[in-house]
């Protein structure tokens, strides 16, 4: 070849890759145009989603308040839950109701309304659970006989969705809940400056109650964590110890391979298999057959932690696999025992895929409902749960129990409620990237 | 325990045993008696001497297989106490795969298995109701790529020691760790850093680590493949001084390419082919006058 058609050739050579830069780097720029668009496409989702949920969800945390004057009384004060409780006799002789002294205040405040019907209405813009509260405050003042004290007690759900927008005092009388003389003396205490937005502690201190203004998620959320504790207690070690077993001393002959597969296989289907049927499975073994009690954190626990165990597994059984053998092989050569080669090299070095996998498992087991509904934790209860095996509900079951409730004002409450689940979910999930980088940075 | 390995009292192997090596029976041999020659397309093989004068390792009639692949076919070699002997041989000849026999190494190997007699000492190390955590205590081995622990240089260097418990007290374990990274030559360099992770020195001073860590053990035999394939010759020289300086105490099996060096460190020379052992002698008359063609031809560079 002479080097004249060397050089013809080499500069054919050029400029064909010249012409397919050219579409490679078109190819390139679709490419990551469309990744682009994906990408923009799910955030846009994301965004929509919490931009609703915080609308829907952010008044839930503010509770409209009415600021009521009361006198200290003479006598002790009735406690509904304990009526003849720590009191002192001698304060028993007239026992004072708290929801009287309620009443007498609202009376100094509308003195001009008498009849027996409008007294009953003005009552009604309150919460019933003002009497409770106004004995709470007076304890905790713990202030003399006489003196007079402010105290902002919950208004009644109408008058706070009211206040909030959420009803409109515009429609016909007897389609709204609050007549137009009630609003009329809501208008007259905000007017007042007696009728304010506050921090809705209730949200997070009450269990759940009929009446959305006291209705709060401490039980839910009690209720989960005893859950989560169980889940815990359980997914975490059974979990990590099947995947140290199956990856590091199942045999692997000839024989026993096939089965080594048909476990894998089996664990990948568990973990595919719906929620609702390791509730039934719940059910018929904890409850049926093993008697334990119904609607108790406990089984829950026990239902959620065969959902996450199958997760842990196969989170953990990866994280394992991917130790580097050179350190398997450099522990064996200096004369580890198979165990300690496990325990001091490959656990540490798999841990944060371990962690990782437990609390994805784990927030995955905060968020399930289907098989609690089927293991009688979707009961309504208002007492917060102090053990396993008191009756408690979970945050989703919470989430759907609200949304399932005909009044409005529940609504707002189930989205602030799906909204502190969420917050947790991040945490959780935040942890399991935080645990990764700071573990992988270290080794 | 998945325990592949499949051996014969006193070296028998059925010829069933033997895929790929069709039709040898070999008769039952008395362990120091005969030596297991063999007639290939090669001619009759091992040429040279297999036997060594006091021998501490005995491997007899060794086969390897992973699975189909007879990756050591009926090697005999006997090694003494405290010598150096190379093994050398193209790529793929099963130099690995034999000093991993050594020590069981192979035990933890997916379908891997190994027949025929090897002794340390005197004591079969396949004998059933053998815990190679004790054979490995005795036989250290020193990896082609350095892998230290991702821990400290000290935790590297104490780990061995401490699960052997072998030093009583944290004074001890120092002397111990101190005294390894000393012979390996490292201990200059890291006294400073004994608390930094293993995996952030360089590769020679990794594999310098890795050497330390394996000597920390007081190991009767150092197995080494191909330590010195990362290396620049400076770190190359250090460990092959290393090696001069352990040979007075330990029996050494080095695993290497480079002719140079099997020259340089060695006292005997083996010659691996395709799984076969072609030829043992002393280090001078192998690359003076090789009595096979196949070392021949391999150490003037004609294979390999
Ligand atoms: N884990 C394994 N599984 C299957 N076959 C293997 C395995 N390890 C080695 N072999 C095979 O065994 C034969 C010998 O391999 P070995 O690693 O012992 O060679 P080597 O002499 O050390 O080569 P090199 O000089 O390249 O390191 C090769 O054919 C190889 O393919
Ligand atoms: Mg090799």
């Amino acid at each position: 070849m002479s080097s004249v058609d060397r050089q013809q050739r080499s500069r054919t050579a050029r400029r064909r890759v010249r012409a397919s830069l050219a579409r490679r780097r078109r190819r390139e720029r679709l490419f990551r145009a469309a990744g682009l668009l994906a990408t923009a496409a799910g955030l846009a989702f994301l965004g929509m989603f919490f931009a609703s949920l915080i609308a829907k969800g952010a008044s839930a945390f503010v509770q409209t308040h009415v600021l009521l004057d009361v006198e200290t009384p003479v006598a002790a004060l009735i406690d509904p839950v304990d009526p003849v409780g720590q009191a002192d006799p001698i304060d028993l002789i007239d026992p004072v109701d708290p929801d009287a002294l309620v009443n007498d205040s609202l009376r100094e405040l509308f003195p001009l309304v008498t009849s027996r019907n409008d007294r009953r209405q003005l009552a009604r813009l309150l919460s019933i659970d003002a009497g409770e509260s106004v004995r709470r405050a007076l304890v905790a003042a713990g202030a003399e006989a006489g003196t007079r004290l402010s105290i902002w007690v919950p208004a009644a759900a109408t008058v706070d969705m009211l206040s909030k927008g959420q009803l409109d005092p515009d429609v016909e009388e007897r389609l709204r809940p609050l007549s137009d003389v009630q609003i009329a003396w809501v208008a007259q205490l905000k007017g007042e400056g007696r009728l304010k937005k506050r921090f809705n502690s209730a949200l997070f201190t009450n269990g759940d109650s009929r009446e959305p203004e006291l209705a709060g998620i401490r039980g839910a959320l009690m209720g989960s964590f005893y859950m989560l504790l169980v889940t815990m207690a359980l997914a975490f070690p059974i979990g990590v110890a099947a995947a140290v077993y199956l990856e590091e001393f199942a045999p692997r002959n000839r024989w026993s391979a096939p089965f080594g597969r048909l476990i894998e296989v089996n664990i990948n289907n568990l973990a595919a298999v719906p929620s609702i049927v390791f509730g039934l499975l719940g059910l018929a073994v904890f409850i049926d057959w093993l008697a334990l009690p119904r609607s108790a954190p406990l089984v829950g626990g026990l239902v959620l932690s065969l959902l996450t165990l199958p997760v842990i597994i196969i989170a953990s059984r990866a994280a394992i696999q991917s130790v580097s053998p050179s350190i398997r092989e450099a522990a064996l050569a200096l004369g580890a025992s198979r165990m300690q080669m496990v325990f001091h090299h490959i656990l540490p070095q798999a841990l944060p895929g371990v962690l990782t996998g437990t609390i994805i498992g784990m927030s995955r087991a905060l968020g399930e409902t289907a098989p609690l509904l089927m293991i009688g934790m979707v009961a309504f209860i208002v007492d917060i749960p102090g053990g396993f095996t008191d009756p408690a509900t979970a945050l989703p079951v919470q989430i759907y129990l609200w949304a399932d409730t005909p009044e409005p004002a529940f609504a707002e409450r189930t989205s602030a409620a799906i909204l502190v689940l969420l917050g947790f979910l991040l945490v959780m999930n935040l942890a399991a990237v935080v645990i990764r980088q700071r573990m992988e940075n270290k080794v | 325990m998945n325990d592949p390995n499949v051996i014969e009292p006193g070296g028998v192997e059925a010829s069933a045993d033997g895929p790929g090596d069709p039709g040898r029976r070999s008769d039952t041999v008395s362990p120091r008696s005969a030596v297991a020659e063999q007639i290939t397309e090669f001619g009759r093989i091992p040429v040279g001497n297999v036997r060594c004068e006091d021998p501490f390792i005995i491997a007899e009639n060794v086969n390897a297989y992973y699975g189909d692949i007879h990756a050591i076919r009926n090697v005999t070699l006997e090694i003494a106490k405290s010598e150096v002997i190379a093994l050398i041989g193209p790529s793929g000849c099963g130099k690995t795969t034999f000093i991993r026999c050594l020590n069981r190494m192979n035990d933890s190997v997916e379908h891997a298995r190994v027949t025929g007699r090897i002794t340390l000492d005197g004591q079969d190390i396949y004998e059933r109701g053998l815990d190679p955590v004790v054979l490995r205590a005795r036989i250290g081995m020193v990896f082609q790529k350095p892998n230290p622990f991702p821990k400290s240089v000290y935790d590297n260097v104490a780990y061995g020691p401490r699960i052997h418990g072998l030093a009583a007290d944290r004074a001890e374990l120092d002397d111990i760790v101190h005294g390894s990274l000393e012979r390996a030559g490292l201990l200059k360099e890291v006294k400073d850093r004994l608390d930094e992770p293993g995996t952030e020195l360089s590769g020679g001073q990794q594999q310098r680590l890795c050497i330390a860590r394996t000597i920390a053990v007081n190991p009767e035999v150092i197995l080494m493949d191909e330590p010195c394939s990362a290396l620049d010759p400076i770190a190359t020289a250090r460990i092959e001084d290393l090696i001069d300086e352990l040979a007075e105490d330990y029996a050494i099996v080095i695993v290497t390419h480079s002719m140079q060096q099997a020259a340089r460190v060695s006292r005997r020379v083996a010659y691996f082919h395709l799984g076969m052992l072609v030829e043992v002698d002393e280090t001078d008359r192998i690359f003076t006058n090789p009595q096979h063609k196949l070392t021949e031809d391999y150490i003037t560079g004609r294979i390999g």
